[in-house]
């Protein structure tokens, strides 16, 4: 690479360091428990379990695009904490209307009330700070 | 032995969070006094991941499974000085929010830990 190479700017400034505290939190709590009941009783509740290691591996990428920072990051954050958001509602309205389909809890389910609604209310404060940081970085 | 801990590490993350939400409120970052409050949460998180091993090296069972017990113990000791290190690279008042939060997380897991091990 011959230009200069431009940092990147920081999203995790901020209000952004609390959302990467959350989201690493997030990352944990999903990761380590779809991977212990993916190990011991797949055939429990595959959709659960399935549906939690995906929100892990989402998750996950928030969290380093988060890190990474830069403008290019910052969309794909945009668009990750989008589709967060569709999941925990869709998840979440799933669950309760049709309860037989989930036999375990997922991290998704019932909006997230298993973890204090954390996985409602961060991707909400994401997408708000995601799209407030749009001015301070340069393209 | 481990209840007890359990509560004193609940309790002391949570007195750690309502200080560093006060320094937020004032406006400050974390300063050393708040460090060593972390360092005194960490080491009782510590404590209690050596005595949740101990109890289980002596064959005693967690009702709720050894490896979910011992993932949360790990956790609940990784928790504070996670949020320390992040509050080192924040000097503004959002790292000593992160700290109050990671405070309220360790208290969360506190209550887990007591649920898994069965009171």
């Amino acid at each position: 690479m011959t230009a200069v190479e431009e940092k990147p700017a920081r999203l995790i400034s901020g209000p952004g360091m609390l959302l990467v505290w959350f989201y690493g939190v997030m990352v944990v709590g999903a990761v380590s428990r779809s991977a212990y009941q993916i190990a011991t009783g797949f055939d429990r509740a595959p959709l659960a379990y399935s549906l939690s290691a995906v929100a892990g591996v989402v998750y996950g990428f928030i969290t380093y695009t988060l890190i990474r920072g830069g403008e290019t990051a910052r969309r794909a954050a945009l668009v990750c904490c989008a589709a967060e958001l569709a999941g925990v509602l869709v998840v979440g309205t799933w669950t309760l209307a049709d309860s037989s389909a989930f036999p375990d809890a997922t991290v998704w389910s019932d909006y997230g009330m298993g973890y204090v609604f954390i996985p409602v209310l961060l991707p909400l404060s994401a997408l708000y700070w995601l799209r407030r940081s749009r001015g301070r970085v340069t393209p | 032995m481990l209840t007890v801990l359990t509560l004193v590490t609940g309790v002391a993350a949570l007195l750690l969070s309502a200080w560093c939400g006060w320094a937020a409120h004032r406006d400050q970052p974390t300063k050393d006094w708040h460090f060593i409050g972390m360092a005194v949460v960490a080491a009782l998180a510590l404590i209690q991941l050596v005595t949740g091993i101990v109890l289980l090296a002596r064959g005693e069972k967690p009702e709720q499974g050894t490896t979910i017990f011992v993932s949360y113990l790990l956790g609940a000791f990784a928790c504070v000085p996670a949020a320390g290190f992040m509050s080192l690279a924040e000097r503004t008042r959002w790292g000593s929010v992160t700290v109050a939060a990671g405070g309220v997380v360790l208290a969360v897991l506190e209550v887990r830990l007591y649920d898994i091990w069965g009171g």
